[in-house]
């Protein structure tokens, strides 16, 4: 019975064997990086506001601190999104005819809120502290990345658990001294790994990875 | 009723099983005694067979189709992206207010017309969960299961939610038109047509308010109802005036009670509780008190009790005069026929221990008692000098005491002869709670007009004109006073939910001249009549504390019968009444009526929360039934789930049997509260009304009840055998009881009924734990069985209610249960006694759960922890097979309501709501062991002890459960953890669990335990 196939395409069929394997982890490997993409994670996208916010012009441009607008983040879980009221309290002396900030006035008048589209948007089983984190030395820019270049607000890290985790296990990494938490200019040293280990120690921070630390 | 096979159990058999064994028996029911296969199902299996299928009332092939395509569309939902979310902040920032921060504030809940503090957590305005109030008498920081379950009455979805004219929506202005005319008529006649409904008052406003209205109608009446009250009225016959009776049991050495559920039942439950078993908690190293309890039918305060003496309720009178004669009393000889027999050896026995503690001794007769025996009760304490130690006299704190069913009588008397015109019913439900013989709904139709106001379009709504719907006590203002007369301003948590919704102040405002007041007024202004000059800054005071300080009794006379004196010399004139004789003629079958335990007189019957909640001893959900000692149902050839016809002066009602272990012979017991037809829902269809056969000369028992089979079974949905623990009870020793002298003599004897396997006898290598080892203690000799914590614990996590048919299937949810055990022998009621002990996750440090999850669902945090993540678990239910305590739970379906919109109001935040298919438990209330932390660490501290108190551990009463840190050997836990009886259930596993129990001491009486008589623990062999 003669051959059926030629004998090179015994060649042929390992190639193939082999490149299945490669395909298969290749595959594996891409999707675990659209998994980790802005497409999925939404991080890098800015978000439709119903008023232009600028973190930009308010905190790069006006220096405004962190805290004159979220001003639970070292007592509560959420930091706090501003009342209209925080907005009026300089926009009923300046840029009070901006037709831009007219949805402000509207709710200031009304007594309806603005409706905000939430940026960083945590799954509901995920219990998220701010004021465990801020008090420990996890710095703003941290997590929210470099705020005061941001015109429209977007979502800097992924916010994935294993973004979560990589910190939550050596926070030396990011840790940062507590008088410079909410400074947006703060840059990590050179030698951050030395200086972040005195810090988790100085701090009393503990690595706490159990699934209760944040899931209940 | 369905047709389901009653369970038959053969007390022959029982007995041989019985006899068979050596020592100490416990046991969960006759069934497990009986071996039956029912008992065996729950036994060996997790869930009985077939429990994960779904038999009704859509067949399995449907069934299928339907998961099919869910779980195609399941599949789909997990490739989409997070939904976009608004976030909405204020525009003007409410004061203190501080989003993902709880506020508490003080108010109070009533419970028969009393106050008993809370507080109440809020979440940006929604209030979410009630705990205690520590400053409040009545509360010291704890709470029952209706004061757990009392925010869900806020959000019922069946609350009525607008005011109606004969069914048709009108407006709150034409009923007050409607009022104006009624009124027009009424007042050149001084009101001699109106008719005021109240339940029992205490209000100080509310008295005022009603004292005006009669001030202006000299001839309107005001008429007070309370199904399950009269307590005081018994009291007052006794003694001869109006007055309050308050109970030092921390006081007391040895306690009589007479019927008395002081543990569960009354406006001072939750202290009594404390007090009694505060001298409990350390047997050795403080004198340890002694209870007796006669009681007609099997109660928590009975069951625990170290004598019980169970007595027809016709005997008790009789025994109360035995133990009085045996002091020296001049009372009359014993009546009854309790003088024969162990009754009569029981009652030298107690009168004997009472005789010698003088002045630390206490006799408690219980409210359903009549005046013939509170009188008595009254002249022991006197003789034995108890008055002004361990009783205290003060003045009647109910802003007019009355006899409710005298009451309630005479109202419906005036309204068949056609005396009324205007009946405005505050608040109550005559209509379904009025004994029958009073014909309730018939005498109403005969007024001209009839105003109701409440909660719930319910059974009197339905016979009214206008229905004006109720402003739950936590959205109005209001105020209470609690049992020792301390007064607590009610404020609200937030608007009412539904537009219409008025107070019961706010409705009576339009009977007077300003009918448009609102309550925060009329309270208001009232209490600044009684503050005096400094009234602003003490009303905040009083909001802030939940007690109004300095305060007790209204100034301007408002209170009838102040007696001023507290203590002594209020009461020689004990003319010891005779009983009535209403109650009929000893013999036969004797009935006996009760509150429900979980849903009271029907008020709660619409809360799933109460409804799913195991009745205390029997353990029976979702239903009444008539309780009937073993030996009479086996006369009688019953069996549990029978359906009997209880034929009773004439009147007839359909109730299921259930055969109780303790019950006196010849007795039948049954609980008001179900049979609703117009409750809602929940409430609807569930149990018989049994009080379609009370009558209001008897209300609480009487003789002549004849019972007939007919031949029909009902469905009992009963828990008492579900998460069975293959105990063999005495083989492993998972329940552990010892007396007194038993301990005193030996400390290892609790020790000594199981072994502890050496640490290292494991394949896993040790944990090493981190900074904290949580752990939690469980008194078993303070547990009294009230199971405010399983409905702590249900509110603090976002529990599910499953209903009826599902809890039959042993599908109920509960993360922590309360098993009761009984021992002693079902055929001899006087040996019956029952032992309670909480089960929740015993948080194993060789879990064996974890070590079966195929998917890590279940795994060890640092701190010693069995965290169930529940978006990682699949399903399997391997880890719930392997559970030795069996404490986890499934959702087999969708129990969770996420469409209701005011049932979401009342979620937890901080805890999530699982989905179908998800393994839950108990958590150890993580949710408040990290919030600690977190405030622990942002203030630079460690966490202190007794700063995290987990939600069954802050409701409970007795303070039987400590939770906290075992790294720390000075905490409360860990010195707990010190004492001999500690142990650890189901140690020989080698499971170590972090929840470990402190063993029963229980300390009976020399002289009745030598004999075979009603000692507890049962010692035979």
């Amino acid at each position: 019975m003669p051959q059926t196939f030629h004998r090179s395409t015994n060649t042929l069929s390992k190639l193939s064997i082999f490149g299945a394997l490669f395909l298969i982890v290749g595959s594996l490997f891409a999707l675990a990086e659209v998994n980790r993409s802005g497409y999925v994670t939404q991080a890098g996208i800015a978000r439709e506001q119903p008023v232009p916010f600028s973190h930009q012009h308010h905190v790069g441009g006006m220096g405004v601190d962190c805290r004159y607008c979220h001003t639970s983040v070292e007592t509560s879980a959420t930091a706090g999104i501003p009342p209209t009221k925080t907005c009026m309290n300089c926009h009923s002396q300046i840029w009070n005819q901006s037709p831009t900030l007219e949805p402000v006035r509207a709710s200031f008048r009304t007594g309806q809120s603005i409706e905000w589209t939430r940026v960083h948007d945590l799954p509901d089983f995920a219990y998220f502290n701010h004021s465990a984190h801020v008090n420990k030395g996890v710095g703003c820019t941290t997590c929210h990345g470099p705020v005061d270049r941001m015109p429209l607000m977007w979502q800097y890290a992924s916010l994935q658990m294993e973004w979560c985790l990589d910190c939550h296990r050596n926070p030396e990494k990011y840790v940062r001294p507590k008088e410079e938490v909410f400074s947006v200019a703060w840059q990590p040293p050179a030698d951050q790994l030395e200086q972040g280990r005195a810090l988790v120690k100085a701090y009393n921070i503990q690595t706490r990875t159990s699934c209760s630390t944040c899931h209940r | 009723m369905s047709e389901v096979p009653a369970v038959r159990v053969d007390l022959k058999g029982v007995r041989r099983r019985l006899d068979g064994t050596q020592g100490r028996t416990y046991w969960r029911s006759l069934e497990e005694l009986a071996q039956t296969p029912e008992f065996l199902e729950f036994l060996h299996r997790e869930f009985p067979s077939q429990a994960s299928e779904l038999d009704d009332p859509s067949g399995r092939r449907e069934f299928l189709t339907v998961m099919g395509a869910s779980l195609a569309l399941a599949g789909l939902v997990g490739c989409t992206k997070q939904p976009e979310e608004k976030i909405v902040p204020y525009v003007q920032p409410p004061e203190q207010v501080i989003p993902g921060k709880p506020l508490f504030y003080a108010t109070a809940m009533l419970d028969g017309g009393y106050a008993k503090g809370i507080l109440v957590e809020s979440h940006l305005g929604r209030p979410t969960k009630i705990e205690g109030n520590p400053d409040h008498p009545a509360s010291l920081g704890a709470t029952d299961a209706a004061g757990q379950a009392w925010v869900l009455g806020l959000y019922d979805p069946d609350r009525s939610q607008t005011l109606t004219y004969r069914g048709e929506i009108r407006a709150w202005s034409e009923f007050l038109a409607a009022m104006r005319n009624a009124l027009a008529v009424q007042k050149p006649r001084q009101g001699v047509g109106l008719r005021i409904l109240t339940e029992t008052v205490t209000s100080p406003t509310l008295a005022a308010q009603i004292q005006s209205v009669l001030a202006e109608y000299p001839s309107a009446k005001w008429h007070q109802w309370e199904p399950c009250g009269g307590g005081g009225a018994a009291m007052a016959a006794a003694v001869g005036h109006p007055m309050s009776a308050q109970y030092r049991f921390e006081l007391a050495d040895v306690v009589l009670s007479l019927d008395a559920d002081f543990v569960m039942d009354g406006p001072a439950s939750l202290r009594h509780a404390r007090e009694y078993t505060a001298r409990r908690k350390r047997p050795v190293e403080a004198p340890m008190n002694r209870l007796y309890v006669v009681e007609p039918t099997p109660s928590p305060t009975g069951l625990i009790a170290d004598h019980r003496l169970p007595l027809r309720p016709s005997e008790i009178e009789g025994f109360a005069r035995a133990v009085s004669t045996a002091l020296g009393g001049a009372s009359a000889a014993p009546r009854g026929s309790a003088g024969a027999g162990s009754a009569a050896a029981f009652a030298a026995a107690v009168a004997k221990d009472l005789a010698a503690h003088p002045g630390r001794s206490l006799v408690i007769a219980g409210d359903y008692q009549p005046a013939a025996v509170h009188a008595v009760a009254h002249e022991i304490n006197q003789r034995l000098g108890n008055v002004g130690q361990t009783v205290v006299y003060g003045p009647a704190v109910e802003a007019r005491p009355v006899d409710p069913y005298a009451s309630l009588a005479e109202l419906a008397a005036d309204m068949k002869a056609g005396r009324v015109e205007l009946l405005v019913v505050l608040d109550s439900n005559p209509a379904y709670t009025a004994p029958a013989d009073l014909d309730f709904v018939a005498a109403m139709d005969r007024v001209k007009l009839r105003v109701h106001s409440g909660l719930y379009q319910d059974e009197t709504a339905a016979v009214s004109h206008w229905h004006v719907p109720g402003a739950h006590a936590l959205e109005a203002w209001g105020d209470a006073r609690a049992f020792d007369g301390t007064a607590t301003i009610m404020q609200p948590l937030i608007a009412p939910l539904y537009d219409a919704a008025r107070s019961p102040l706010e409705v009576l405002a339009a009977l007077s001249s300003r009918p448009d007041r609102r309550a925060h007024d009329i309270v208001k202004d009232f209490w600044r009549t009684q503050l005096g000059a400094d009234a602003d800054r003490r009303w905040a005071r009083a909001l802030h504390d939940g007690i109004v300080a300095g305060w007790n009794g209204a100034a301007g006379g408002l209170q009838t019968a102040t007696t001023t004196t507290t203590n002594t010399t209020t009461t020689t004139a004990t003319t010891t009444p005779t009983a009535t004789t209403t109650n009929g003629s000893p013999g036969g079958l004797e009935i006996l009526f009760r509150p429900d335990p979980t849903i009271g007189d029907g008020r709660y019957a619409n809360l799933g929360w109460l409804q799913e909640l195991p009745k205390p001893v029997t353990k029976l959900t979702w239903d009444n039934a008539a309780l009937i000692a073993p030996l009479t149902a086996q006369r009688l050839g019953l069996a549990n789930s029978d359906v009997v016809e209880l034929r009773y002066r004439g009147r007839t009602v359909k109730a299921p049997v259930w055969t109780m272990p303790g019950q006196p012979e010849d007795t039948v017991t049954v609980h008001l509260g179900y049979g609703r037809t117009r409750g809602g829902r929940v409430a609807d269809g569930a149990g018989f009304d049994a009080s379609a056969i009370r009558t209001s000369d008897a209300p609480w028992w009487g003789s002549g009840l004849d019972v007939q089979r007919t031949g029909e079974t009902r469905l009992l949905a009963c828990g008492q055998d579900h998460w069975s623990i293959d105990h063999e009870a005495t083989e492993r020793h998972v329940l552990r009881s010892v007396t007194l002298d038993e301990y005193t003599k030996e400390p290892a004897v609790v020790e000594e009924q199981g072994e502890v396997p050496s640490r290292d006898m494991t394949l896993y290598p040790n944990y090493k734990f981190g900074p904290h080892a949580w752990g939690m203690s469980i008194d078993l000799n303070s547990c009294v069985g009230c199971n405010a914590c399983v409905i702590a614990c249900v509110a603090e996590n976002n529990i599910p209610v499953v209903g009826r048919e599902q809890v039959s299937r042993g599908r109920e949810m509960h993360w922590l249960r309360v098993d009761r055990y009984y021992s002693g022998q079902p055929e001899r009621p006087e040996t019956v006694s029952a032992h309670f002990q909480p089960v929740p996750c015993m948080q194993c440090e060789n879990a064996p759960c974890e070590q079966v999850c195929p998917v890590a669902a279940t795994v060890h945090s640092d701190e010693g922890l069995n965290d169930q993540v529940y978006n990682r678990c699949i399903g399997t239910r391997y880890c719930q097979n392997n559970c030795p305590y069996k404490v986890r739970r499934f959702n087999f379906f969708l129990y969770q309501d996420w469409n209701t919109p005011t049932l979401k109001l009342q979620r937890n935040p901080d805890v999530s709501v699982r989905s179908r298919g998800v393994m839950e438990k108990c958590t150890y209330c993580v949710q408040r062991i990290e919030q600690a932390r977190i405030t622990a660490h942002n203030e630079a501290r460690e966490i202190r002890d007794g700063e995290i108190q987990t939600a069954c551990q802050s409701a409970c009463p007795a303070e039987a459960i400590v939770f906290c840190d075992l790294n720390d050997p000075g905490s409360r836990v860990s010195r707990l953890k010190a004492q001999r009886r500690n142990y650890a259930m189901l140690a020989e596993l080698n499971t170590r669990p972090r929840t470990t129990y402190l063993a029963e001491v229980r300390n009976p009486n020399p002289e009745l335990a030598a004999e075979p008589g009603p000692e507890g623990g049962g010692h035979r062999g």
